[in-house]
């Protein structure tokens, strides 16, 4: 449960072959895009989010973390009828924070991946929300509560996510 | 260089966010899509949608399957009850049109001109965008199919969004309540215009319309055209709930006629004709005419005295001559009105066939030459409404049951 600080030595580093780089996203995107339509409550999950986390966190390199988040985001963005930048931006700062949090924390437990998720859900939905409020002037609102109940709902779906990526992350 | 390689890492993240911003910035900018956003948007699709057509494939052929050659249970049910359904349907069909036609008669003398959808493409819904901001569905027909952005999108119960992008087999679509769409709506017996937006949270709204104004819940709201998307008059929903807005303005709200969240089939308008309204000239049907059909008639006053005269002839106790005038001729045949259809001429599809043996004597045989409507052997529904020019008014008697005895014992 407890989240450890280790150093950079002690950590493990993971990577991702290039067949599984390449698919797990697009499948995140693709069910992200095809449970919602499907299940409307889906609409609270944010599986690329969820991919970006559990990539950033395993490989534990900021650059990255932070190419991989901004390219997901892009992918997720390219498919809505917003700009294209939004979910980018948000997600490459998520990628980058995420694998930098995961160069001095342990992050293989369940309790720390569900704290993780937590806070980098929200992390991102600020961000979001800011560049979508700000930037592009889309009227959205904030709610603490759906935020903070979205962030709990993606934890528990997190930690399913981060058990499956570590059936394909290999050591290096 | 030092201080480059230390904070490497963060100069990157930086450089990456700023690129992006500025990206974004010129996109708010522009109103459409520069070539290389537009590339990009075109790999994501192409990447993701072949996913969304196997898995909507798959899902039609077992569902298909299913309803095809398993779930017929009930089928001869719902069968007759949509056949009564139909009967009902066109005698409200024959009331519109005439009000229809009252309506491009007057359009005609205004030299109004309307918009007709003149052409239409079925199109299924493969995949969503998977973010609640953006409201919108991808179909299965893009510019090869002949779609273009703006086109107009459609179901049978109402108005489902337009166009937004066109790609090669792919389309996406942005739903009504999405909230950068908006469309020219007004509602049906108020005649108040506003411009109908989808708001973040799905909801539906038609605003600028006046604080002063007076709108009840439940009325239609329809399409106003003045969009240049939507022709004139498309249902769009009913007003569900009316409170004071912001700056003067009522705030709406609207429940839209289609299921926008379990869409799977859609209309595409790829032609709207514009013409002058000209008076339908083919003919007036009337909803008396329709029943005249339904109903077995009730033989009008000389032919029932003429009936009864035969019976007299034949030693009946009872005649009614008092009905017959002077001198008419009582033998069959020599003055022949339509008898009144046998009942089992209307289980044939509706319509009553003139039945010779039905009547017993050579009466009815030189009526069936005649020219009344209800001799006029007719198989379809459609067909009865297009050649009754006249109706016989007796036909509409609401005691049909002496038809019944006509038929000989």
């Amino acid at each position: 449960m407890a989240i450890t600080y280790t150093s950079g030595e002690q950590v493990e580093v993971y990577r991702f072959s290039i067949p599984a780089t390449i698919l797990i996203p697009l499948i995140a995107v693709f069910l992200q895009a095809w449970l919602s339509r499907r299940f409307p409550f889906f609409t609270i999950f944010d599986l690329p989010l969820l991919v970006v986390i559990g990539f950033a966190t395993a490989r534990r390199n900021p650059l990255a973390g932070l190419f991989t988040g901004g390219l997901i985001g892009i992918l997720q963005d390219a498919l809505t009828g917003l700009q294209i930048g939004l979910y980018g931006i948000s997600l490459t700062v998520v990628g980058f924070g995420a694998s930098s949090l995961g160069i001095k924390l342990d992050v293989e437990n369940a309790g720390a991946r569900f704290l993780l998720t937590i806070f980098f859900y929200v992390v991102h939905e600020v961000v979001f929300f800011m560049i979508a409020r700000g930037l592009v002037g889309l009227r959205i609102a904030w709610s603490w509560p759906h935020e903070l109940l979205s962030g709990v709902a993606n934890a528990v779906l997190g930690i399913l996510v981060f058990m499956m990526l570590d059936r394909v992350k290999q050591r290096t | 260089m030092d201080v480059l390689g230390r904070y490497r890492n963060l100069i990157v993240l930086v450089g990456v966010l700023f690129a992006q911003v500025l990206g974004l910035a010129v996109q708010v900018k522009r109103t459409s899509d520069s070539e290389s956003t537009r590339l990009i948007r075109v790999w994501a699709v192409g990447a993701v949608t072949p996913f969304e057509r196997a898995l909507v494939w798959m899902q039609t052929s077992s569902g298909n399957l299913w309803h095809n050659y398993f779930y017929l249970r009930g089928v001869r049910a719902e069968n007759r009850s949509l056949k009564a359904q139909i009967e009902q349907m066109r005698l409200e069909q024959v009331r519109m049109s005439q009000d229809a036609d009252q309506a491009r008669r007057l359009q005609a003398l205004l030299a109004f001109k309307e918009q007709f959808i003149s052409q239409t493409m079925a199109a299924q819904i493969i995949g969503g965008t998977g973010s609640e901001l953006s409201r919108s569905v991808y179909i299965d027909k893009g510019y090869k199919d002949g779609i273009k952005a703006d086109m107009a999108v459609i179901t049978a119960d109402g108005i489902v969004g337009k166009v937004l992008r066109v790609y090669r087999s792919t389309s996406l679509v942005l739903l009504i309540d999405d909230q950068t769409s908006g469309v020219g709506a007004i509602l049906d017996k108020t005649r108040l215009q506003g411009i109908l937006r989808g708001t973040p949270s799905g909801e539906v709204v038609l605003e600028k319309v006046m604080s002063d104004e007076t709108v009840p819940a439940g009325e239609l709201v329809l399409t106003s055209g003045g969009d240049g998307i939507f022709p004139k008059g498309l249902l769009v929903g009913r007003v569900t709930r009316v409170t004071p807005g912001s700056e003067l303005f009522l705030n709406i709200r609207v429940h839209p006629a289609a299921d926008l969240s379990k869409l799977e089939e859609v209309l595409v308008v790829t032609k709207i004709d514009e013409r002058q309204a000209e008076p339908d000239q083919t003919g007036v049907a009337r909803a008396v005419d329709i029943l005249a059909e339904r109903l077995p008639g009730v033989p009008s006053k000389s032919e029932s005295a003429e009936k009864d005269g035969e019976k007299g002839a034949a030693g009946t106790a009872k005649t009614t001559t008092s009905t017959t005038a002077p001198g008419a001729p009582t033998s069959p045949g020599s003055e022949a009105k339509p008898k009144a259809a046998p009942p089992q001429a209307s289980a044939s599809g509706g319509a009553p066939v003139a039945s010779p043996a039905g009547a017993g004597s050579g009466t009815v045989s030189s009526a069936s030459s005649g020219s009344s409507p209800r001799t006029t052997p007719t198989s379809t529904g459609t067909e009865g409404v297009k050649v009754s020019p006249k109706p016989v008014k007796a036909a509409v008697a609401p005691k049909p049951q002496p038809a019944v005895e006509d038929s000989p014992h």
